[in-house]
């Protein structure tokens, strides 16, 4: 009871030194380049000796499989989109989205189909980060983890928070609690996320590559797409919104 | 008879310069299209050896993509405080980078189905035209916005493209920057990495 205490103590005062760090600091600023590079190049070989190799694979089986497992962990996710919705005070999307879970799970056969698409819910992915960054909060540095890649201080802060309190399918998986008694273990965890790490993999099988090829500096240009994506979800939108071309006409 | 012969070559570059001209219309939503299907059709066609398609790809961009505009968006602020030499060889080198990035980059997409589906004028120098790749076997739907300068209507450029959100000028504009950054704003830092990557 008492680490309870003195574990919500630390989180209260750790979220307090983030969110007023974040909003101050500018994510295009590095927490430690020299390290984020060593670690985007560890990142980069464990692509090529792992994660490529098992997506090319992956991309051979037949579209319904690919097609199933991508719709499997997207359904997953929806688990996570659902109290960041709310969290963002979006109702109509967090109708959506459980819309969408309930009928991919059912009708959907434990989300292998998404039969809910067809009735036009959306399922917009939803994480703390997007929901921080909505209420303003900035992305603070940017850095690289192993393995799990490019983030900010918000955007792992966020991963954190997800992973222990609102992600329902974490808390029955990596933390083995058992909800309506369904449990799982944190096997489960790294399989759903290891197939949706390749579903992704194997569906930017060409960006990859033409990134790779084309970039001057494959690291900055990560680090470039990384925040252009986060701003675009948390803004919801898809268009860029870059007036800095304004200074050339004048 | 010098005269004459001069007026027959003239005529005849002209001619020939005409008939390979890649003209399209000045619609920003048509022009899009009409640039789309032109290069679908090319890059698909099974006669044309790389170099042709190679060929045909810069041929178009020099025509319809404002690469000195993208050269100074990209270098960012720098820009400002370098002489006109110096500015120069980079255009000159940015061109070059530019041209080979883009037929790399056309030729891995080239099998895809484009589909231009809406303009959206933002002001009178820019149309945004929403375009999308469809879903096929390899990837998923891809949307694709383009910034068209529309400054001169007879004469739109393109000047960025908006993959699913992320501009690729920018990308580019941040890939240049990390490299200034790096070496203390020095400029050559830069045109030694544009040199390498069009010598590889």
């Amino acid at each position: 009871m008492e680490f309870k205490k003195i574990q919500t103590i630390l989180y209260s005062v750790v979220i307090s030194a983030l969110l007023i760090f974040s909003a101050n600091a500018q994510s295009q600023n590095e927490c430690f380049e020299k390290v984020s590079r060593g670690v985007f190049k560890f990142n980069q070989g464990f692509d090529n000796l792992v994660l490529e190799p098992v997506a090319k694979v992956y991309n051979k089986l037949p579209e319904p499989v690919r097609n199933g497992t991508g719709n499997f962990t997207s359904n997953i996710a929806t688990l996570l989109s659902i109290p960041n919705h709310l969290l963002q005070g979006e109702l109509r999307l967090a109708g959506h989205a459980t819309g969408s879970f309930v009928i991919n799970t059912t009708i959907g056969i434990l989300g292998f189909g998404n039969p809910a698409a067809a009735l036009g819910l959306e399922n917009q992915k939803e994480d703390l980060g997007q929901t921080l960054g909505a209420y303003g909060v900035g992305g603070g540095c940017y850095f690289v983890l192993p393995i799990l890649g490019p983030t900010t201080i918000r955007d792992s802060f966020g991963m954190i928070i997800d992973n222990q309190y609102l992600d329902a399918f974490a808390r029955v998986t990596w933390h083995e609690k058992e909800i309506k008694s369904l449990s799982g273990n944190k096997l489960d965890y790294v399989g759903v996320k290891a197939a949706t790490a390749v579903d992704f993999r194997g569906d930017n099988m060409i960006n990859f590559e033409s990134l790779e090829k084309n970039s001057i500096d494959l690291y900055a240009a990560t680090k470039s797409l990384y925040l252009q994506d986060r701003s675009k979800k948390i803004k919801n939108k898809s268009s860029s919104d870059d007036d800095s071309w304004g200074e050339l006409d004048k | 008879m010098k005269k004459k012969l001069f007026i027959l070559v003239s005529f005849t570059f002209l001619y020939f310069n005409f008939l390979t001209a890649v003209t399209y219309n000045s619609e920003p939503k048509i022009f899009i299209q009409e640039l789309v299907d032109d290069a679908t059709k090319t890059l698909s066609d099974k006669s044309l050896t790389l170099e042709e398609k190679n060929s045909f790809i810069e041929k178009v961009a020099v025509e319809n993509v404002d690469i000195k505009a993208l050269g100074l968006y990209t270098l960012g602020q720098i820009r400002k405080d370098l002489d006109e030499t110096t500015l120069n060889t980079y255009q000159s080198l940015f061109k070059k980078y530019f041209l080979k990035s883009l037929t790399s980059r056309l030729n891995d997409y080239s099998s895809q189905k484009f589909e231009v589906l809406e303009a959206e004028q933002k002001n009178a120098n820019y149309t945004i035209v929403k375009s999308k790749i469809a879903e096929s076997v390899k990837s998923p739907e891809i949307k694709i916005d383009w910034r068209i300068y529309t400054k001169n209507p007879q004469k739109p450029l393109i000047r960025d493209l908006i993959v699913e959100g992320l501009s690729l000028a920018r990308t580019q504009k941040e890939e240049f920057a990390s490299i200034l950054n790096s070496n203390s704003n020095d400029i050559n830092a830069l045109l030694k990495k544009l040199q390498e990557f069009i010598s590889n």
